[in-house]
Protein backbone atom coordinates (compact mmCIF):
# COMPACT_ATOMS: atom_id res chain seq x y z
CA UNK A 1 0.00 0.00 0.00
CA UNK A 2 2.67 2.42 0.88
CA UNK A 3 4.61 1.93 -2.44
CA UNK A 4 1.58 2.52 -4.35
CA UNK A 5 1.08 5.70 -2.34
CA UNK A 6 5.04 6.46 -3.03
CA UNK A 7 4.34 5.88 -7.06
CA UNK A 8 1.43 7.90 -7.36
CA UNK A 9 3.23 10.75 -5.41
CA UNK A 10 6.13 10.75 -7.33
CA UNK A 11 3.99 10.51 -10.35
CA UNK A 12 1.90 13.39 -8.91
CA UNK A 13 5.36 15.33 -8.37
CA UNK A 14 6.76 14.75 -11.87
CA UNK A 15 3.32 15.76 -13.67
CA UNK A 16 3.33 19.49 -11.26
CA UNK A 17 6.72 19.60 -12.49
CA UNK A 18 6.20 19.26 -16.15
CA UNK A 19 2.94 21.74 -16.23
CA UNK A 20 5.49 23.96 -14.24
CA UNK A 21 8.06 24.27 -16.47
CA UNK A 22 5.41 24.29 -19.77
CA UNK A 23 3.81 27.14 -18.59
CA UNK A 24 7.12 29.18 -17.86
CA UNK A 25 8.18 27.91 -21.22
CA UNK A 26 5.13 29.66 -22.52
CA UNK A 27 4.71 32.69 -20.40
CA UNK A 28 7.59 34.53 -22.33
CA UNK A 29 6.04 33.72 -25.47
CA UNK A 30 2.40 34.89 -25.05
CA UNK A 31 3.81 38.29 -26.89
CA UNK A 32 1.42 39.89 -24.46
CA UNK A 33 3.96 40.55 -21.70
CA UNK A 34 6.87 42.74 -22.63
CA UNK A 35 10.34 41.65 -23.05
CA UNK A 36 13.23 42.16 -21.28
CA UNK A 37 15.30 43.03 -23.73
CA UNK A 38 13.74 45.22 -26.50
CA UNK A 39 13.64 42.83 -30.07
CA UNK A 40 16.28 43.42 -32.91
CA UNK A 41 15.43 45.91 -35.55
CA UNK A 42 15.17 43.43 -38.64
CA UNK A 43 13.88 46.21 -41.14
CA UNK A 44 14.69 45.56 -44.59
CA UNK A 45 14.81 48.75 -47.07
CA UNK A 46 16.18 47.08 -50.15
CA UNK A 47 14.79 44.32 -52.14
CA UNK A 48 12.13 41.65 -51.30
CA UNK A 49 14.74 39.25 -51.04
CA UNK A 50 17.22 37.99 -49.11
CA UNK A 51 20.05 35.91 -50.89
CA UNK A 52 18.82 33.17 -49.30
CA UNK A 53 15.98 32.11 -46.92
CA UNK A 54 15.69 34.10 -43.68
CA UNK A 55 15.15 31.44 -41.33
CA UNK A 56 18.68 29.87 -43.10
CA UNK A 57 20.68 33.40 -42.86
CA UNK A 58 19.47 33.86 -39.34
CA UNK A 59 20.74 30.85 -38.33
CA UNK A 60 23.91 30.86 -41.12
CA UNK A 61 24.89 34.10 -42.12
CA UNK A 62 28.22 33.96 -40.47
CA UNK A 63 29.43 30.83 -42.22
CA UNK A 64 28.46 32.27 -45.58
CA UNK A 65 29.85 35.71 -44.68
CA UNK A 66 33.15 33.58 -43.85
CA UNK A 67 33.18 31.04 -46.31
CA UNK A 68 33.00 33.71 -48.94
CA UNK A 69 35.80 35.79 -46.71
CA UNK A 70 38.35 33.23 -47.49
CA UNK A 71 37.80 32.76 -50.88
CA UNK A 72 38.14 36.47 -51.71
CA UNK A 73 40.98 36.76 -49.63
CA UNK A 74 43.17 33.99 -50.62
CA UNK A 75 42.12 33.21 -53.91
CA UNK A 76 40.56 36.11 -55.49
CA UNK A 77 36.80 35.27 -56.07
CA UNK A 78 34.93 38.24 -55.93
CA UNK A 79 31.33 37.37 -56.56
CA UNK A 80 28.87 39.28 -54.85
CA UNK A 81 25.96 37.08 -53.58
CA UNK A 82 27.34 36.46 -50.03
CA UNK A 83 29.96 38.96 -49.32
CA UNK A 84 29.28 41.38 -46.89
CA UNK A 85 29.50 44.10 -48.87
CA UNK A 86 26.16 43.14 -50.26
CA UNK A 87 24.84 42.42 -46.47
CA UNK A 88 25.86 46.02 -45.75
CA UNK A 89 24.09 47.34 -49.34
CA UNK A 90 21.01 46.10 -48.73
CA UNK A 91 20.42 45.94 -44.69
CA UNK A 92 21.64 49.85 -44.59
CA UNK A 93 19.74 51.90 -43.14
CA UNK A 94 19.02 54.87 -44.97
CA UNK A 95 18.87 57.49 -42.13
CA UNK A 96 21.67 56.54 -40.43
CA UNK A 97 23.49 55.06 -43.95
CA UNK A 98 24.78 52.24 -41.16
CA UNK A 99 24.03 48.70 -40.47
CA UNK A 100 25.31 49.67 -36.72
CA UNK A 101 23.86 51.86 -34.32
CA UNK A 102 21.13 51.03 -31.89
CA UNK A 103 18.66 50.68 -34.84
CA UNK A 104 21.70 49.29 -37.04
CA UNK A 105 20.48 45.62 -38.76
CA UNK A 106 23.66 43.89 -37.63
CA UNK A 107 24.08 46.02 -34.15
CA UNK A 108 20.83 45.62 -32.79
CA UNK A 109 20.60 42.04 -33.55
CA UNK A 110 24.22 40.79 -32.55
CA UNK A 111 23.19 43.14 -29.08
CA UNK A 112 20.16 40.80 -28.60
CA UNK A 113 21.93 38.24 -28.74
CA UNK A 114 24.72 39.77 -26.89
CA UNK A 115 27.67 38.73 -29.67
CA UNK A 116 30.19 41.30 -30.52
CA UNK A 117 30.78 41.20 -34.07
CA UNK A 118 34.32 42.65 -35.46
CA UNK A 119 34.04 43.16 -38.30
CA UNK A 120 33.24 46.84 -38.51
CA UNK A 121 37.43 47.38 -36.58
CA UNK A 122 38.02 47.37 -40.53
CA UNK A 123 35.14 47.29 -42.91
CA UNK A 124 33.14 50.00 -43.51
CA UNK A 125 29.51 49.35 -42.61
CA UNK A 126 28.19 51.95 -45.41
CA UNK A 127 27.07 50.84 -48.26
CA UNK A 128 28.98 51.41 -51.36
CA UNK A 129 27.84 54.23 -53.40
CA UNK A 130 26.09 53.88 -56.27
CA UNK A 131 28.66 55.44 -59.00
CA UNK A 132 31.05 52.68 -57.45
CA UNK A 133 28.35 49.55 -57.35
CA UNK A 134 30.76 46.47 -58.31
CA UNK A 135 28.18 45.00 -60.04
CA UNK A 136 27.65 47.90 -62.72
CA UNK A 137 31.76 48.42 -63.15
CA UNK A 138 33.49 45.28 -62.88
CA UNK A 139 31.52 42.97 -66.00
CA UNK A 140 32.10 46.24 -68.12
CA UNK A 141 35.70 47.37 -67.15
CA UNK A 142 36.25 43.21 -67.81
CA UNK A 143 35.10 43.63 -71.04
CA UNK A 144 36.50 46.67 -72.25
CA UNK A 145 39.77 44.80 -71.52
CA UNK A 146 39.02 41.92 -73.32
CA UNK A 147 37.43 43.62 -76.21
CA UNK A 148 41.25 45.37 -76.19
CA UNK A 149 43.18 41.94 -76.13
CA UNK A 150 41.47 40.74 -78.53
CA UNK A 151 41.94 43.65 -81.22
CA UNK A 152 45.78 43.57 -79.82
CA UNK A 153 46.06 40.04 -80.85
CA UNK A 154 44.42 40.27 -84.36
CA UNK A 155 46.23 43.32 -85.35
CA UNK A 156 49.44 41.90 -83.56
CA UNK A 157 50.10 44.83 -82.03
CA UNK A 158 51.28 45.45 -78.36
CA UNK A 159 50.85 49.21 -76.54
CA UNK B 1 26.93 40.95 -100.31
CA UNK B 2 26.85 37.15 -102.58
CA UNK B 3 27.80 34.15 -101.42
CA UNK B 4 31.61 34.51 -102.52
CA UNK B 5 32.34 37.41 -100.76
CA UNK B 6 31.00 35.77 -97.54
CA UNK B 7 32.76 32.57 -98.06
CA UNK B 8 36.05 34.94 -98.70
CA UNK B 9 35.75 36.72 -95.56
CA UNK B 10 35.26 33.76 -93.43
CA UNK B 11 38.04 32.09 -95.14
CA UNK B 12 40.18 35.62 -93.82
CA UNK B 13 39.14 35.13 -90.62
CA UNK B 14 39.80 31.99 -90.55
CA UNK B 15 43.90 32.89 -91.57
CA UNK B 16 43.68 36.04 -89.68
CA UNK B 17 43.06 34.14 -86.23
CA UNK B 18 46.25 31.33 -87.16
CA UNK B 19 48.34 33.66 -88.66
CA UNK B 20 48.20 36.42 -86.30
CA UNK B 21 50.67 36.87 -83.82
CA UNK B 22 47.58 36.11 -81.15
CA UNK B 23 47.37 32.35 -81.48
CA UNK B 24 47.02 32.75 -77.78
CA UNK B 25 43.74 34.54 -78.53
CA UNK B 26 40.92 32.45 -76.69
CA UNK B 27 43.39 32.93 -73.65
CA UNK B 28 43.97 36.54 -74.11
CA UNK B 29 40.15 37.25 -74.39
CA UNK B 30 38.93 35.80 -70.98
CA UNK B 31 39.90 37.85 -68.32
CA UNK B 32 39.60 36.73 -65.34
CA UNK B 33 35.43 36.19 -64.29
CA UNK B 34 34.84 37.26 -60.68
CA UNK B 35 33.88 33.85 -59.51
CA UNK B 36 37.35 32.28 -61.15
CA UNK B 37 40.15 31.82 -58.50
CA UNK B 38 43.59 33.64 -59.35
CA UNK B 39 46.05 31.05 -60.81
CA UNK B 40 49.87 30.39 -61.29
CA UNK B 41 49.75 31.07 -64.99
CA UNK B 42 50.04 34.49 -64.48
CA UNK B 43 52.53 36.42 -62.09
CA UNK B 44 51.58 39.86 -61.67
CA UNK B 45 54.70 42.26 -61.28
CA UNK B 46 55.91 45.86 -61.91
CA UNK B 47 59.25 47.67 -63.45
CA UNK B 48 60.34 50.80 -62.68
CA UNK B 49 62.41 52.92 -64.72
CA UNK B 50 64.48 54.91 -62.24
CA UNK B 51 65.44 57.19 -64.79
CA UNK B 52 62.06 58.46 -65.78
CA UNK B 53 61.04 58.52 -61.91
CA UNK B 54 61.72 62.50 -60.92
CA UNK B 55 60.46 64.92 -57.51
CA UNK B 56 56.83 63.86 -57.63
CA UNK B 57 55.16 61.94 -55.32
CA UNK B 58 52.16 61.26 -57.59
CA UNK B 59 52.15 57.62 -56.77
CA UNK B 60 52.64 57.44 -53.33
CA UNK B 61 49.61 60.25 -53.57
CA UNK B 62 47.69 57.68 -55.47
CA UNK B 63 47.98 54.87 -53.54
CA UNK B 64 46.92 56.80 -50.23
CA UNK B 65 43.84 58.15 -51.57
CA UNK B 66 43.24 54.86 -53.00
CA UNK B 67 43.63 52.42 -49.95
CA UNK B 68 42.71 55.37 -47.31
CA UNK B 69 46.01 54.91 -45.30
CA UNK B 70 46.42 58.82 -44.33
CA UNK B 71 48.39 59.04 -41.66
CA UNK B 72 47.80 61.08 -37.84
CA UNK B 73 50.82 63.20 -39.00
CA UNK B 74 53.53 60.71 -36.79
CA UNK B 75 55.76 59.60 -39.21
CA UNK B 76 56.66 57.09 -36.82
CA UNK B 77 54.12 55.10 -36.35
CA UNK B 78 52.16 56.18 -39.32
CA UNK B 79 51.08 53.28 -41.99
CA UNK B 80 52.78 53.98 -44.99
CA UNK B 81 52.29 50.98 -48.04
CA UNK B 82 54.71 53.20 -50.28
CA UNK B 83 57.67 55.66 -50.20
CA UNK B 84 60.31 57.49 -52.52
CA UNK B 85 63.09 56.55 -51.74
CA UNK B 86 66.51 58.86 -52.67
CA UNK B 87 70.11 57.10 -53.65
CA UNK B 88 72.95 59.29 -53.65
CA UNK B 89 75.87 58.04 -54.40
CA UNK B 90 78.91 59.61 -51.99
CA UNK B 91 81.22 59.79 -54.28
CA UNK B 92 79.59 61.51 -57.53
CA UNK B 93 77.09 63.27 -55.86
CA UNK B 94 74.71 61.16 -58.05
CA UNK B 95 71.05 61.34 -56.38
CA UNK B 96 68.21 59.40 -57.81
CA UNK B 97 64.75 58.74 -56.50
CA UNK B 98 62.44 55.50 -56.78
CA UNK B 99 59.48 54.08 -55.34
CA UNK B 100 59.60 51.52 -52.92
CA UNK B 101 57.14 49.09 -51.86
CA UNK B 102 55.90 45.34 -51.50
CA UNK B 103 58.22 44.07 -53.85
CA UNK B 104 55.96 40.93 -53.85
CA UNK B 105 58.82 38.19 -54.01
CA UNK B 106 58.53 34.62 -54.83
CA UNK B 107 59.79 33.82 -51.99
CA UNK B 108 58.76 35.88 -49.42
CA UNK B 109 60.76 36.03 -45.96
CA UNK B 110 57.51 37.30 -44.65
CA UNK B 111 55.67 34.54 -45.33
CA UNK B 112 58.20 32.05 -44.02
CA UNK B 113 57.59 33.90 -40.58
CA UNK B 114 54.67 34.70 -40.19
CA UNK B 115 53.36 32.04 -37.31
CA UNK B 116 49.42 32.00 -38.02
CA UNK B 117 49.44 31.87 -42.06
CA UNK B 118 48.16 35.28 -42.31
CA UNK B 119 51.27 36.75 -44.58
CA UNK B 120 50.81 34.58 -47.96
CA UNK B 121 51.30 34.68 -51.65
CA UNK B 122 48.24 34.42 -53.28
CA UNK B 123 48.64 32.10 -56.84
CA UNK B 124 49.10 35.02 -59.38
CA UNK B 125 52.26 36.17 -57.02
CA UNK B 126 50.54 38.78 -55.31
CA UNK B 127 51.80 38.91 -51.32
CA UNK B 128 49.54 39.73 -48.81
CA UNK B 129 48.02 39.64 -45.29
CA UNK B 130 44.98 38.40 -44.46
CA UNK B 131 44.01 40.42 -41.54
CA UNK B 132 41.28 37.75 -40.11
CA UNK B 133 44.27 35.94 -39.25
CA UNK B 134 46.80 38.50 -38.41
CA UNK B 135 47.24 38.53 -34.81
CA UNK B 136 49.97 41.75 -35.30
CA UNK B 137 53.08 40.44 -34.03
CA UNK B 138 55.21 42.02 -36.50
CA UNK B 139 57.63 39.04 -37.51
CA UNK B 140 57.04 39.76 -40.66
CA UNK B 141 57.44 44.00 -40.46
CA UNK B 142 61.35 42.36 -39.08
CA UNK B 143 61.98 39.66 -41.69
CA UNK B 144 61.14 41.69 -44.80
CA UNK B 145 64.38 43.51 -46.05
CA UNK B 146 62.43 46.35 -47.83
CA UNK B 147 60.69 47.84 -44.58
CA UNK B 148 57.50 47.97 -46.63
CA UNK B 149 54.58 46.45 -43.95
CA UNK B 150 53.69 48.86 -41.33
CA UNK B 151 51.75 48.24 -38.26
CA UNK B 152 48.06 49.71 -37.50
CA UNK B 153 48.71 51.25 -34.27
CA UNK B 154 45.37 53.70 -34.22
CA UNK B 155 41.55 52.96 -34.29
CA UNK B 156 40.85 53.47 -38.08
CA UNK B 157 37.16 54.64 -39.15
CA UNK B 158 36.37 55.40 -42.81
CA UNK B 159 38.11 52.87 -44.17
CA UNK B 160 37.42 52.31 -48.21
CA UNK B 161 35.00 49.72 -49.10
CA UNK B 162 38.14 47.69 -50.59
CA UNK B 163 40.78 48.35 -48.57
CA UNK B 164 39.56 47.06 -45.05
CA UNK B 165 42.00 48.24 -42.05
CA UNK B 166 42.22 48.12 -38.13
CA UNK B 167 44.11 48.36 -35.45
CA UNK B 168 46.31 45.51 -34.17
CA UNK B 169 47.04 44.48 -38.01
CA UNK B 170 49.90 44.39 -40.41
CA UNK B 171 49.83 45.74 -43.83
CA UNK B 172 51.47 46.56 -46.59
CA UNK B 173 50.91 47.43 -50.59
CA UNK B 174 48.50 44.77 -52.15
CA UNK B 175 49.46 45.70 -55.64
CA UNK B 176 45.69 46.79 -55.38
CA UNK B 177 44.30 43.75 -55.87
CA UNK B 178 40.84 44.68 -56.26
CA UNK B 179 41.89 46.61 -59.05
CA UNK B 180 43.63 44.05 -60.28
CA UNK B 181 40.79 41.46 -60.21
CA UNK B 182 38.69 44.06 -62.06
CA UNK B 183 41.07 43.57 -64.71
CA UNK B 184 42.63 46.92 -63.74
CA UNK B 185 46.11 48.72 -63.05
CA UNK B 186 47.62 49.88 -59.60
CA UNK B 187 46.75 53.11 -58.45
CA UNK B 188 50.22 54.15 -58.68
CA UNK B 189 50.97 53.14 -62.08
CA UNK B 190 48.19 54.71 -63.46
CA UNK B 191 49.01 57.91 -61.59
CA UNK B 192 52.87 57.73 -62.51
CA UNK B 193 51.13 57.65 -66.17
CA UNK B 194 48.64 60.14 -65.58
CA UNK B 195 50.19 62.89 -63.55
CA UNK B 196 53.86 61.35 -63.37
CA UNK B 197 56.75 60.75 -65.36
CA UNK B 198 55.54 57.31 -67.01
CA UNK B 199 58.08 55.09 -64.93
CA UNK B 200 55.99 52.49 -63.82
CA UNK B 201 54.72 49.54 -65.91
CA UNK B 202 52.58 46.82 -64.51
CA UNK B 203 51.76 43.53 -66.05
CA UNK B 204 51.97 39.86 -66.10
CA UNK B 205 55.72 38.44 -65.72
CA UNK B 206 54.43 35.39 -67.13
CA UNK B 207 53.00 36.44 -70.42
CA UNK B 208 55.77 36.95 -73.14
CA UNK B 209 53.66 39.72 -75.00
CA UNK B 210 52.79 41.68 -72.41
CA UNK B 211 54.69 45.23 -72.17
CA UNK B 212 56.61 44.62 -68.97
CA UNK B 213 57.60 41.23 -70.24
CA UNK B 214 58.94 42.57 -73.17
CA UNK B 215 60.70 45.60 -71.82
CA UNK B 216 62.30 43.58 -69.02
CA UNK B 217 63.98 40.52 -72.30
CA UNK B 218 65.00 43.84 -74.09
CA UNK B 219 66.84 45.62 -71.26
CA UNK B 220 68.49 45.40 -68.26
CA UNK B 221 66.94 45.71 -65.16
CA UNK B 222 67.60 44.56 -61.26
CA UNK B 223 66.30 43.76 -58.00
CA UNK B 224 66.74 45.50 -54.65
CA UNK B 225 68.61 42.82 -52.70
CA UNK B 226 69.28 40.35 -55.63
CA UNK B 227 71.88 38.59 -53.08
CA UNK B 228 68.88 37.73 -51.00
CA UNK B 229 67.46 35.53 -53.86
CA UNK B 230 63.67 36.46 -53.26
CA UNK B 231 62.79 36.72 -56.92
CA UNK B 232 61.08 40.11 -56.39
CA UNK B 233 58.11 41.20 -58.58
CA UNK B 234 58.92 44.48 -58.83
CA UNK B 235 61.87 45.14 -60.65
CA UNK B 236 63.76 48.31 -61.26
CA UNK B 237 66.26 49.79 -64.32
CA UNK B 238 68.64 52.48 -64.56
CA UNK B 239 69.64 52.36 -61.12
Amino acid sequence: MKAIVAVVAALFTVAALGWALLAYAHSGHDGKKPARVPLPNMATYKGEQCVEPAAEMRRNHMKYILHQRDETMHKGIRTTRHSLKNCINCHADPKTGSVRGKDGFCESCHAYAAVRPDCFSCHSDKPEQEARNTAGVRPAAVRARAAENVRRAVSGKTP
Amino acid sequence: MNRRDVLGLGAAAVTATLLAPGLRLIELARARAPEEAATGRRRWGLLIDASKCGDCDACVTACRDENGWDGHGRPATDAQWIRKVTLTDRQTGHVQALPLMCQHCADPPCVDVCPTGASFKRADGIVLVDKHICIGCRYCMMACPYQARSFVHEDVTNQKHHAPRGKGTVESCTLCVHRVDAGGIPACVEACGKNGNKAMVFGDLKDGQSEIARRLARASSLQIRPDLNLNTGVRYQNI
